[in-house]
């Protein structure tokens, strides 16, 4: 598994709950076995990847996205402010202008569009970024702060950061937020192969064809695992038939899998035929990017 | 006083939009002049995020005295409004403008 190609997996579903954690921190750890690998956890809305790792905290920061910042003693209440912004963060009411943090893109539009310099753009912590060593593991989660509506800008700050610190591991593995959002977007978008997972529920049906749709709008090469295999119905695996997508795996629905992931544990050690999945997505997402099926 | 409402329609006979930032209309009813006049906030409905300091925007340039509405602004918008000198009343959801306004003169809707 030394090769030069960094590969990039992000690990995604439409449907949330259908087992991205799960596979992400099983196939990470499964990894580190025997190579050094780095899991990424960006879903920063709630990031429960570090549940499953007791780890040494190696690194942590504080992540900050600019916003403007009224300075009354130079505004002339000309008005181009609040007519810029396309997200109403900044608004005029008679004498005050009013910014809404929370609500800012950080674009810049009224900070460079003001003709007085009146709101400068100054920087604002969204969250914070941690970093976690479990032996050949590294383990970095970000928590959006409470109240911030913008995860984007976090997610991609977090992702410079992996991409920064460890470019000379050989596997990075991301754990996309659910559904088909920005975010998602913003999680999938560097990675060379997507992994959706799904269930073969109707409702894992309906928002797997969601997130299919995305990836095919992004061309990312995409395969799917279906999760709980043996519950629900057989149309999932007809869906993926007919529209020529490739299941990576199915992971069968046990009790004990449930318990062992309530519990905190990691699951694949107990279970030698999920060991074997993994093994298979593995080498699916190596052969798949790395060239080997032309 | 001028009255405003957040409503589904443009009539006294519409209903109250309980929603504030994503309200579909807002209803103006002048007391001095006895005018009923709507304006139509559908705009937002494009918006991801933001709705409800566009629509305090909004109510800020039509200057009304009291606000009428449903479930009562979120965070940002209430933000907002506290630099508007202006009552709000809720709780005046599943009413019709007219109803609404009629439980504000008989002291029936709570004042936040």
């Amino acid at each position: 598994m030394t090769n030069p190609k960094p590969l990039k997996i992000a690990i995604a579903s439409g449907k949330g709950g259908t087992g991205k954690t799960t596979l992400s921190t099983n196939l990470a750890a499964f990894i580190a076995e025997q190579d050094e690998v780095v899991l990424v956890d960006l879903d920063v809305e709630e990031p429960n990847s570090g549940l499953f790792f007791n780890g040494i905290l190696t690194h942590e920061e504080d992540i900050f996205k600019m916003i403007p910042q009224w300075d009354e003693s130079k505004c002339t209440l000309c008005g181009i402010c609040p007519k810029v912004c396309n997200y109403h963060a900044v608004i005029q009411l008679g004498p005050t202008i009013l910014v809404f943090p929370e609500l800012c893109h950080s674009c810049y539009a009224c900070s460079e569009l003001c003709p007085v310099d009146a709101l400068p753009m100054i920087p604002k912590k969204t969250g914070t970024l941690r970093d976690f060593q479990i032996e050949k593991l590294h383990f970095v989660e970000s928590h959006l702060d409470i109240g911030e509506e913008q995860a984007v800008p976090l997610i991609s700050k977090t992702k410079k950061y992996v991409a920064r610190k460890y470019s000379h591991v050989s596997i990075t593995i991301f754990d996309s937020p659910p559904g088909t959002s920005c975010l998602v977007m913003e999680a999938t978008k560097d990675a060379d192969f997507v992994i959706l997972v799904t269930e073969p529920t109707p409702f894992g049906l309906h928002d797997l064809s969601l997130a299919v749709e995305t990836m095919r709008a992004l061309k990312k090469p995409f395969g799917v695992v279906v999760n709980r295999y043996g519950i629900g119905n057989d149309e999932v695996i007809h869906y993926c038939r007919e529209e020529n997508i490739s299941i990576l795996s199915k992971i069968p629905n046990k009790r004990k899998i449930a318990e062992l992931y309530s519990s905190g544990k990691l699951m694949y050690r107990d279970f030698p035929e999920v060991k074997h999945s993994l093994s298979d997505i593995l080498d699916y997402c190596i052969t798949a990017v790395r060239g080997g099926i032309a | 006083m001028k009255i405003a409402f957040t409503s589904e329609g443009t009539s006294w006979d519409s209903l109250i939009d309980p929603r504030f930032g994503r309200t579909e209309n807002i209803v103006l009813f002048d007391e001095e002049s006895k005018e009923l006049t709507a304006v139509d906030n559908s705009a937002v409905k494009n918006d991801a995020h933001g709705a409800g300091t566009a629509t305090a925007q909004k109510i800020f340039e039509l200057k009304p005295d009291v606000l009428i509405t449903g479930n009562g602004p979120g965070e940002n918008a209430a933000k907002a409004l506290k630099h508007i000198k202006m009552r709000i009343f809720v709780d005046a959801n599943d009413l019709t403008v007219q109803q609404a306004y009629n439980n504000y003169k008989s002291g029936n809707l709570r004042e936040v």
